[in-house]
C-alpha cells in the first residue's frame, strides 16, 4: 500500500474502540480504505460513524485501536497531527467565516498564514490553484452570499488547498439539492480516479453510494459488520448489513378520510426575513383534518420563514392564522388548546436546548402540566425522568441515559427525541419541516409512518420538504412555494413530478 | 452499542453502579477543583507581584487570613461585607441562566438604597420601625427590579446589548443619586458629606444575636436558597433555562420569552436593590456617595466564581468579603495602598476567566473510557 506514485493517501483502522462513560459507541472497528478510491461508510443513526471518523481525525482519543496511514502505524493525538498526515474532514455544517470572501477564508485557514498578507500575490496564487481544480467558486464574494452548493464546494476546495489527500465527508450532501450533489460527487470521483485523492464518505443515501462509490464499509451498533465492492453488492444487501434482521416499519396504509373539515387556515400571511426583506407574501392555504399538505419548493423560497411563523419563531407582518375557525397565536396556551405540534428542521438548532439533558428536552412540552407539575409551578424531577425513560424506550432513542446532554446524541437520535416529545400526545395540527434530513433509511420509514399515522387519526399536517420524493409519497395535496408565494396547488392524484418541478422552477 | 439502561434489552459490557457513581463524583468535582486551582494560581501570580514590590507574600497572606478570617472580629467584618455580595452576585447569576450578562448591579444597588432612604423620610418620627423598614425594603427592591427590568426589556424589545446598557445605566444611577443628594434631599445638618437625612438609630436594622453582623447576611442566604429553588425546581426556572439554552427552541414551545427575560432581570435587580436597602438601613443610615462602594462589581466576580449557581454564591461571597475586610489591616501593617486587595480580586477575575477554557480538557475529570 505504499505505492507512492499517486498523491492519494490510504488509511486503515485496526480495532478502533471508543467508550463514552458507560456507553460503547464504537467497538473493535477495522476498516480499510485503499488510496484513490471513494469509500462509503454506512450505518444506522447512532451506529458510530461520526465517532469513528472523529477518532481518525484526532478529535476523540480512541479507547483502543490503531490508525495505519499508507502502511505505517501513526499516532493521531489531535487534529494537528491528522493535518500533518494529510487527513482532512468536511463537516455536515459549514465552518467558513460568512463575512469573509472565499479567498480570505482559504488564506486564513492555512496553518502558516502570515500575519501580514500580501493579497495581490495570494490572489494570484489562488487563481492559479483554482485553475488546477475541477471546482470553481467566485473568490471575491463574501461567503454569506454563496449558495449552499458553492459553500460546500469551497469547504472541499479548502481541504484541497491545504493539500489534504485523504478527505472525510460527513453527510456532505444533506445541505445540497440532488443536482448540486451529483455535480460535486462526480467531480470528486474523477479526482479519486486520477489518484489525487482518497475519499471516505458518510451517507444515508444509497443512490449516491451506487452512483459514485467504489467500496463500502458498514457499522452496526458500533461494530464493524463488513465491507465490499459496491459493484458486488445490491442495495438490499447493504441495507441488510446495516440493520441486520430488524424488520423495517411497514408503510402505514393511507386511510381515506371522509371528514371535510378545515382545521388549519393561513390567511394572507406576510413576513420578512432576517434582513427585513419580504420573505413570504400573501400566503393562503387550508389544511383539512386527516390531510397532509406538502409544500414543495427550492430551498430559500420562504419555506423556512413560513415554518418559523407558524411555530412562533418569527413575527407576522400581516395576515392571520386560524385553527378550527378561531384565531391562533403561537403562544403556549394556544398550542396546548389547539394541540399544535411541530417537527422543525435541524432539531438541535430549532427544537432543543443542546446542553440540557435528554429528559429536560423531552419535558419541554409537558413540564408545566401533571404529572411533572401538579399545580403549574412546582416541578418534580422524578416523573420527568420516568416519562423520559418511557419515551426513550418507546421511540428507541439511543442514549446513555435520560441525564445525558442531548447534544451528545447522534443526529438521528436527537431527531427521535424531538419526535417522541411532539408526537406522544394527542395531535390536531402538525407542522413538519424536512423531517428526514440525516436519518438512516429505517428511521425515515419509521418517521414517515408516524406522520401518516397522525394523519390517519385525524391530524391536519403541513409538511414542508425539499425532497420531492417525500412530498409525493406523503402528501394528499401539493402546494409549491416560489419567491414567497404559493404558486401552485393540486391534489396529489391530479399532478405529477414534472408539473411540480416546472412550478418549482418558477413557471406558473 | 451497549447502554446501561434498565430499559435496554441489549446485553453487553456493563459497568457496576458503584463505579458509575464514583465516575459521576469525579466528573462533578471538576466544578470544585478548577475554581480552587484558579484561586491557587492567582495567589502565586500575586506573590510574584509582591516580590517585585519587595514585600513578603507570606506576610501578606498571613495578614489576609488574620484580617478576613483569623479572629471573631474579622469574621464579623467579613460576613457584614459578604451580605451585599451575595445579593449582587445573584443579580448576575439569575439573568445568566437565560444567557444574559448583566454587569450593572451596582446601579440597582445605589438607586435601591437611595430610594429606600428617601421613602423613609415621610414616616420618620411617627411610624414604628417595622413600618419604616418595610416601606424602605419595598422601595429598594422595587427600584432595583425596575432598573434592571428595563435593561431586560431593552434587550428583548429593541435588541440592545444588556451588558453595555446595564453598565451605562449604572452611570445614570450614580448621577441621579448625586443630583438629589446634593440638591433636593440634601441633609443640611451634614454639610461636609452630602447625604440624605438619617433614618435615625431607632429605625436601624439590628444585629444577629450574639454577633456584630446585621440581618442582611441571613436574608442574603435565604434569598440565595429561594432563588436556587426557583431556578431549579419550578416551571418558571425551567422555562428560563430553556430560554437560556436555546431561545429559538423556547419560542417554538410558545414560551413567553420576553416576559421570562424581563422577570429574571427584575428579580436580579430586586436582589441588588435589597442589598442597597441593607446598606442604608443596617450600615449607613442614609444614602450618600459611599453607597457606590463597588459591591455590585465584586458581585460579578462572585457570580463567575460560583459558575452562576445561586447557592455557590454564598461561600464565594464570604471569601471575597474576607479579602475586602483584610484590606485595611494590610494597608496599615504593610504600608501597601488600600487598593492592593482590589488588584488581588482583579487578578483573580482574569485567572478565573482563563480557567473557564479548562473545562472538559483535564483527562482526570473525563468519564472513564475503559
Ligand atoms: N461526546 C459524546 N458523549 C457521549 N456519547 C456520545 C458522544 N458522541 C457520541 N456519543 C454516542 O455515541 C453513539 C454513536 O454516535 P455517532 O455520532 O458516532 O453516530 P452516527 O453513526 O454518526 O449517527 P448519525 O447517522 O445519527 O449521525 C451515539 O449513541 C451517541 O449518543
Ligand atoms: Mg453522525
Amino acid at each position: 500500500m505504499t505505492d507512492k506514485t499517486m498523491p492519494a493517501v490510504g488509511l486503515e483502522t485496526v480495532g478502533m474502540t471508543k467508550i463514552f462513560g458507560s456507553l460503547v459507541a464504537l467497538e473493535d472497528a477495522s476498516i480499510r480504505v485503499a488510496p484513490g478510491t471513494m469509500h462509503a461508510l454506512l450505518g444506522e443513526n447512532g451506529a458510530g460513524k461520526s465517532t469513528l471518523v472523529k477518532c481518525i481525525m484526532g478529535f476523540y482519543q480512541p479507547t483502543r485501536g490503531k490508525i495505519i496511514v499508507d502502511g505505517v502505524e501513526e499516532i493521531v493525538r489531535n487534529p494537528r497531527d491528522a493535518m500533518k498526515l494529510k487527513l482532512g474532514m468536511v463537516y455536515q455544517h459549514f465552518t467558513l467565516v460568512p463575512s469573509l470572501t472565499a479567498a480570505e477564508n482559504l488564506v486564513i485557514s492555512r496553518p502558516d498564514c502570515p500575519s501580514i498578507v500580501n493579497w495581490t500575490a495570494e490572489l494570484a496564487n489562488l487563481e492559479a490553484f483554482l485553475d488546477r481544480m475541477p471546482f470553481k467558486v467566485p473568490l471575491r464574494t463574501p461567503v454569506s452570499s454563496l449558495s449552499a452548493g458553492e459553500k460546500q464546494k469551497l469547504e472541499i476546495l479548502k481541504q484541497l488547498y491545504l493539500d489534504r489527500r485523504f478527505l472525510i465527508l460527513d453527510e456532505p450532501t444533506s445541505v445540497l439539492t440532488p443536482g448540486e450533489a451529483d455535480e460535486i460527487l462526480g467531480l470528486l470521483r474523477d479526482m479519486t480516479r486520477a489518484g489525487e485523492l482518497t475519499i471516505l464518505m458518510i451517507t444515508h443515501k444509497f443512490r449516491e453510494v451506487n452512483a459514485y462509490c467504489d467500496e463500502v464499509s458498514v457499522l452496526r451498533r458500533g461494530k464493524y459488520v463488513g465491507s465490499g465492492k459496491v459493484s458486488d453488492l445490491t442495495t438490499d444487501e447493504m441495507a441488510h448489513m446495516m440493520i441486520g434482521d430488524t424488520k423495517l416499519r411497514e408503510r402505514s396504509a393511507r386511510v381515506e378520510q371522509g371528514a371535510d373539515r378545515t382545521v388549519l387556515e393561513l390567511s394572507a400571511l406576510f413576513a420578512s426575513d432576517d434582513e427585513g426583506l419580504p420573505a413570504i407574501a400573501s400566503v393562503d392555504l387550508k389544511v383539512k383534518a386527516g390531510e397532509i399538505v406538502g409544500i414543495a419548493g427550492v430551498s430559500g423560497n420562504g419555506q423556512s420563514e413560513l415554518v418559523e411563523v407558524l411555530s412562533g419563531q418569527r413575527d407576522l407582518d400581516d395576515g392571520r392564522i386560524f385553527i378550527n375557525g378561531q384565531p391562533f397565536e403561537p403562544t403556549r396556551q394556544h398550542m396546548d388548546k389547539f394541540k399544535v405540534f411541530g417537527l422543525p428542521e435541524e432539531p438541535l438548532k430549532n427544537a432543543t436546548a443542546p446542553r440540557l439533558s435528554v429528559a429536560e428536552n423531552m419535558a419541554m412540552r409537558s413540564f408545566d402540566k401533571p404529572p411533572i407539575s401538579q399545580n403549574g409551578w412546582w416541578l418534580s424531577p422524578r416523573p420527568m425522568k420516568a416519562k423520559a425513560r418511557e419515551l426513550i424506550a418507546q421511540y428507541r432513542v439511543k442514549t446513555p441515559g435520560p441525564d445525558t446532554p442531548i447534544q451528545n446524541l447522534s443526529g438521528g437520535n436527537v431527531q427521535r427525541a424531538v419526535l417522541a416529545r411532539e408526537l406522544s400526545g394527542d395531535v390536531e395540527v402538525l407542522i413538519v419541516a424536512n423531517p428526514c434530513f440525516g436519518l438512516d433509511f429505517a428511521s425515515v420509514a419509521d418517521i414517515r409512518a408516524q406522520i401518516i399515522e397522525q394523519r390517519n387519526s385525524g391530524a391536519a399536517v403541513l409538511l414542508v420538504s425539499e425532497d420531492l420524493d417525500e412530498i409525493l409519497e406523503l402528501s394528499d395535496r401539493v402546494a409549491v412555494m416560489s419567491e414567497g408565494h404559493i404558486t401552485y396547488v393540486s391534489p396529489i392524484g391530479e399532478t405529477d413530478r414534472n408539473t411540480i418541478g416546472h412550478a418549482m422552477a418558477g413557471g406558473h | 452499542m451497549t447502554v446501561i439502561n434498565p430499559m435496554s434489552s441489549e446485553a453487553g459490557t456493563t459497568l457496576s453502579p458503584v463505579r458509575v457513581f464514583f465516575d459521576q463524583v469525579r466528573t462533578a468535582s471538576e466544578y470544585v477543583i478548577i475554581p480552587l486551582l484558579a484561586l491557587a494560581v492567582t495567589c502565586i501570580l500575586f506573590s510574584g507581584l509582591l516580590l517585585i514590590l519587595g514585600q513578603s507574600p507570606v506576610d501578606f497572606f498571613e495578614l489576609l487570613w488574620r484580617g478576613g478570617f483569623g479572629t471573631p472580629f474579622s469574621w464579623q467584618n467579613t460576613l457584614t461585607r459578604s451580605s451585599p455580595l451575595i445579593l449582587t452576585a445573584l443579580c448576575v447569576a439569575i439573568p445568566a441562566q437565560l444567557g444574559l450578562v448583566i454587569i450593572g448591579g451596582e446601579g440597582a444597588l445605589v438607586l435601591g438604597g437611595f430610594m429606600a432612604a428617601i421613602t423613609a423620610l415621610p414616616f420618620l418620627g411617627w411610624a414604628p420601625p417595622a413600618v419604616v423598614l418595610s416601606v424602605m425594603a419595598i422601595a429598594g427592591v422595587t427600584t432595583g427590579a425596575v432598573w434592571i427590568g428595563v435593561v431586560g426589556a431593552l434587550r428583548y424589545y429593541r435588541g440592545i446589548n444588556e451588558t453595555i446598557s446595564s453598565l451605562l445605566m449604572f452611570y445614570i444611577a450614580i448621577a441621579i443619586m448625586n443630583f438629589f443628594v446634593e440638591g433636593a434631599f440634601k441633609d443640611l445638618a451634614n454639610p461636609n458629606k452630602p447625604s440624605t437625612k438619617s433614618i435615625g438609630d431607632a429605625n436601624m436594622i439590628g444585629k444577629i444575636p450574639g454577633m456584630d453582623v446585621h440581618w442582611g447576611f441571613v436574608v442574603g442566604i435565604a434569598v440565595a436558597v429561594i432563588l436556587w429553588v426557583l431556578m431549579n425546581r419550578t416551571t418558571f426556572g425551567f422555562a428560563a433555562r430553556i430560554t437560556g439554552g436555546n431561545i429559538r427552541a423556547a419560542k417554538a414551545q410558545g414560551l413567553p420569552v420576553g416576559l421570562l427575560m424581563i422577570s429574571a432581570c427584575a428579580i436580579a435587580g430586586g436582589c441588588a436593590g435589597l442589598a442597597g436597602f441593607f446598606e442604608v438601613a443596617a450600615i449607613q443610615g442614609k444614602a450618600n456617595a459611599s453607597l457606590a462602594a463597588g459591591y455590585g462589581f465584586t458581585g460579578i466576580l462572585v457570580a463567575f466564581l460560583a459558575r452562576q449557581n445561586a447557592l455557590a454564591a454564598v461561600p464565594f461571597a464570604i471569601l471575597l468579603g474576607g479579602i475586602a475586610a483584610a484590606g485595611g489591616l494590610i494597608q496599615r501593617r504593610m504600608g501597601l495602598p488600600d487598593a492592593t486587595v482590589n488588584v488581588l480580586t482583579g487578578l483573580m477575575f482574569v485567572v478565573l476567566l482563563v480557567s473557564e477554557t479548562l473545562y472538559g480538557r483535564i483527562p482526570l475529570f473525563k468519564p472513564r473510557e475503559s
